[in-house]
């Protein structure tokens, strides 16, 4: 048995070895990327509340923004490749996942399920080479996780629509080039891109903020915006728009929960075996070990769930409840990971130095968006026994 | 324009490395493997002459099956075509056979214009091979490379040593080894990964390259014995008494450091 | 006694100190037969102080051309001298040129080919330090005439004045098709340190070293070493040092062959970056600071008086003075 650490506590179960070589590939290709154009940062985008605009393009030449879809400068890789993509932008800091969710499974997701021909030429190659970037804005003030409540509306005025209201915790909102807006009309909900520049449309950013530091996160306004019929998304209708690609992002998120969790707990046990006390390195107390192994093998099961999840979903036969259990058990476990890891690192865990207290505070904004663990919870809920407790 | 860019696959310079107790030779088993930076760079300058003018990129390399990753890896960032020399009677390979072995893959390939390696690899290997293949090619030797124009059917390049700096010319075709500091390697794109797997990569045995193979020694030397260094003691503690820095010099030499 | 011809180093007026280098090695296992590469009348300049390191025979293969194309005219005169004198082994300084140039005789001659020797026995067995310094290792050429490059400072010269027959070797003419032209040479530049990453040398500073002006004491030794300049946490948060040299947790991570860290105290972040180091070398005026405890060599002292003395001496060695 070796005396030296594990590097990567995934390798616990051999994760590496359900991947095909491409999947590898193309994880290992993001983790390198990251380490070196993001990691080297990180600390000091996270402090400063920068978000690396530049790194888009580069993103975008790698074939990371919409990877997943066919088509117009799309990469078109399987979903667990985009997973495994996630999970290592993740491990690097969630603010970057989020960018690349928002972009790719938002932003572009919804172009490319419920646009126009001439909307998907128009923006989808941008999109995907980080020449443009892309927002989602559903969520409202008062509208979190009951959007049908929602109060932006458009309304006809001969030809054209003319949009009022507001959108609240958008991603990448204050940067982007063009928004997918969704709002209520008269037929029901009705999604709209509204360019950046458009008169009426303006964004204020979200300053303050404990989590998500190296991304922008956006308060959108609309005040009497006159769009041409030619920006309505023509093929979505009603709710079911906005929550497909919600349900795109979530599954992004669940593979990117275990890229935070793993690089925690790589700390960690990096850290326990170079932190000597009493005369031997942390690592060799049992109390020590104990987290380390409780922590690993939770780390394991969500990296399992996540792959099962990615490969029912490159069957085309994952349910909304699936990916459901999958956020709700991956951020879950990952927020209480990063929070014990700290606890490892004693004093320097709460320096920048180190990645556990900030990939916490980021899991504490990934644990509300794209569905609050509550209402996950009761949508598995529902799954099992058939009645629904939302209100 | 054809251009042969030769690699290798060696252990991540993070791990540590281990030299297996039966035959000395390095314990790639123990290691996570990749292709080697510096070799990255030489497919890179590839890349780029090949954005300037039309041109076909052969990757070639030697090892066991995984150097098949270390070709993939190439192809994915652009390369047309691979030659994977697999042998097991390679094993432990040294310096001259590492060359004659390389230059043989080349001779398969029509029509070569420019060879381009690493100017050395991490791993230990003498940073030589590349002056011996241009030897066997009876091709200019352009080596140690931080910069490259290839024109008009010549070359000129940009060598740096530890003497200086000095600016090589010569016909094509030609040999080139470049440096670390020759240019930052792409990533391979996602598309790039998924295209090349279907790119042709041929793997060859050493019949297929000698006539002879037996001819010739796979190593024209002997590890008598190899000992790992003892691991870090309590080191040596002075005060300055006016003479720490004299000290410390002889100590740097002692230990072969200066 | 057999012959072992050393390939001289030198710069058309002196030779440089790793050739006497050679000699002494050489001394061990024959009579040194030095083999001069260069313009005509180079070896009649060089054959009195390489006599005097022991040289019995001085093989001068000069031609207009020798200094023009690279390599190929010492591969050439080498190939040349085993052909003539059938040594008992050839010595070439591991410097790239001379890597180069043993590698392509060896694969001439179809022989053993010993890198980077920094001992040898008269048995021709030659002891190598491998793999960052993590093994020693001794071997021999099994095949053909040993073709060893030599570890610049593994030997020290030696003085052995004698006689030195002269004989002349007559090297054929260049193919410029199948040789580099050499069209223009250039010292390298000051102040182009390698990269912290790559370097096998790094020499950091930290705290102690007390501001952007201290930061000269730390840049001299490591253009001394010819290694990278890094900078612990503590110095780039005070602004004596741009960020990108920051070695540790945030910043890059190093394994050199040697890490000389100055005025650093040792936090376990910095120690995160660079203890994967082979040697260690640690100047500090706190007796008390962790990174003596974990140095190979550590001295208490103030850095101002120990870093520039260190530089003088290694400067001083480095010229061969």
């Amino acid at each position: 048995m070796s005396r030296k650490p594990m590097k990567d506590p995934l390798d616990l179960l051999d994760l590496s070895s359900t991947l095909t070589e491409e999947e590898r590939e193309i994880q290992a290709t993001v983790a390198r990327f990251l380490a070196d154009r993001v990691r080297p940062h990180i600390a000091e985008w996270f402090e400063n509340a920068h978000f690396a605009r530049e790194l888009a393009p580069e993103l975008g030449k790698l074939g990371v923004l919409g990877m997943h879809l066919e088509g117009y400068g799309c990469a078109g890789t399987n979903a667990v490749s985009y997973g495994l993509a996630c999970l290592e932008l993740e491990a690097a800091d969630s603010g970057f996942r989020s960018f690349v969710s928002v972009q790719g499974s938002l932003s572009m997701f919804s172009i490319w399920k419920w646009g126009s021909e001439e909307q998907k030429q128009e923006w989808l190659p941008r999109l995907a080479a980080g020449e443009a970037i892309g927002c989602f804005g559903l969520t409202e003030p008062d509208f979190g996780s009951n959007p049908s409540g929602m109060r932006t509306r458009a309304v006809r005025d001969g030809d054209d629509w003319i949009l009022n209201g507001s959108k609240m915790w958008i991603t990448n909102g204050g940067i982007a080039d063009v928004a997918t807006v969704w709002a209520q009309t008269e037929d029901g909900v009705r999604g709209f891109l509204v360019p950046r520049g458009t008169p009426g449309f303006t964004t204020q950013d979200i300053k303050q903020k404990m989590s998500l530091r190296a991304s922008i996160t956006s308060e959108l306004y609309f005040d009497n915006v006159r769009l041409p019929d030619s920006a309505r998304l023509p093929l979505a209708e009603g709710l079911r728009g906005p929550l497909s690609c919600l349900n795109e992002a979530r599954f992004g998120i669940l593979f990117g929960a275990v890229g935070a969790a793993r690089d925690c707990i790589q700390t960690a046990i990096e850290y326990a075996d170079s932190r000597v006390q009493f005369d031997k390195p942390i690592s060799a107390f049992q109390l020590t070990q104990k987290k380390l192994a409780d922590m690993s093998v939770s780390l394991s099961s969500a990296a399992l769930i996540a792959v099962h999840l990615g490969r029912l979903k490159d069957q085309h036969r994952i349910r909304p409840e699936q990916i459901s259990v999958g956020k709700l058990n991956n951020v879950r476990e990952a927020i209480a990971i990063a929070r014990e890891c700290r606890t490892v690192l004693g004093a320097n865990g709460i320096s920048l130095e180190y990645s556990p207290l900030r990939h916490a505070n980021n899991l504490e904004s990934v644990l509300t968006y794209e569905g609050t663990s509550e209402m996950h919870t009761l949508v598995v809920g529902q799954a099992l026994t058939g009645q629904p407790a939302f209100r | 324009m054809n251009i042969v860019v030769l690699v290798k696959q060696v252990p991540d310079t993070g791990a540590e490395r281990t030299l297996s107790q039966a035959d000395h030779t390095l314990d790639r088993e123990d290691a996570d493997l990749v292709l080697d930076e510096i070799n990255e760079r030489a497919a890179e300058e590839a890349l780029r002459l090949k954005e300037t003018a039309d041109a076909h990129i052969t990757v070639v390399s030697m090892g066991p099956d995984s150097a098949l990753d270390a070709i993939r890896k190439v192809l994915a960032m652009g390369g047309d075509r691979g030659i994977h020399v697999c042998d097991d009677r390679l094993h432990g390979a040294d310096v001259l056979t590492t060359a004659k072995v390389l230059a043989a893959a080349v001779r398969t390939v029509t029509d070569v214009d420019l060879v381009l390696a690493g100017n050395a690899t991490t791993d230990g290997q003498a940073s030589a091979v590349p002056a011996v293949v241009a030897d066997l090619l009876a091709l200019p030797q352009l080596t140690q490379v931080r910069k490259l124009d290839v024109a008009e059917g010549r070359v000129r390049a940009e060598r740096e040593t530890e003497n200086g700096e000095a600016t090589l010319d010569a016909p094509l075709p030609a040999l080139v080894s470049v440096t670390e500091k020759i240019n930052e390697p792409r990533y391979p794109s996602f598309k790039g990964i998924m295209a090349a797997k279907k790119k042709p990569v041929d793997t060859v045995d050493l019949d297929d390259l000698f006539p002879d193979a037996a001819a010739f020694p796979v190593t024209r030397t002997r590890v008598v014995e190899a000992v790992p260094r003892p691991p870090r003691a309590a080191g040596t503690r002075i005060a300055d008494d006016g003479s720490a820095g004299r000290q410390l010099a002889a100590y740097l030499i002692a230990q072969k450091l200066v | 006694m057999p012959h072992v011809l050393v390939l001289v180093d030198h710069d058309g007026d002196r030779v440089n100190k790793s050739t006497y280098e050679l000699l002494a090695a050489a001394r061990r296992l024959g009579d040194p037969a030095a083999v001069v590469v260069g313009t005509p009348g180079t070896a009649a300049r060089l054959g009195r102080s390489l006599a005097r390191h022991g040289a019995t025979s001085v093989h001068a293969a000069e031609s207009t051309e020798a200094a023009e194309f690279l390599v190929t005219p010492a591969v050439d005169a080498l190939e040349l001298a085993v052909r003539e004198t059938s040594p008992a082994a050839v010595l070439v300084s591991a410097t790239t040129d001379g890597r180069e140039a043993a590698a392509r005789l060896a694969a001439r001659l179809d022989a053993g080919l010993l890198i980077d020797a920094v001992d040898l026995d008269s048995s021709g067995v030659v002891t190598q330090i491998v793999f960052g310094g993590s093994y020693t290792v001794r071997s021999q050429a099994t095949h053909g005439i040993p073709v060893i490059t030599v570890r610049p400072g593994a030997f020290e010269p030696e003085e052995h004045p004698g006689e030195a027959v002269e004989r002349t070797l007559t090297l054929p003419g260049v193919d410029p098709g199948t040789s580099a032209r050499i069209t223009a040479r250039r010292a390298a530049p000051a102040g182009d340190r390698p990269g912290l990453t790559e370097a096998t040398v790094v020499v950091s500073g930290g705290r102690g070293v007390g501001g952007t002006d201290g930061f000269k004491v730390v840049e001299e030794l490591a253009d001394a070493l010819g290694g990278a300049v890094g900078a612990s946490r503590a110095a780039v948060d005070a602004g004596y040092y741009p960020h990108q040299f920051q070695v540790g947790q945030t910043g890059k991570s190093v394994s050199a062959q040697l890490y000389i860290a100055l005025g650093i105290s040792g936090a376990i972040q910095h120690l995160a970056g660079m203890q994967t180091s082979k040697t260690i070398v640690a100047v500090n005026k706190d007796p008390e600071a962790p990174i003596l405890d974990l140095a190979d060599y550590s001295v208490v002292g103030d850095l101002f008086e120990v870093a520039p003395q260190l530089t003088q001496e290694v400067a001083a060695r480095r010229t061969g003075s």
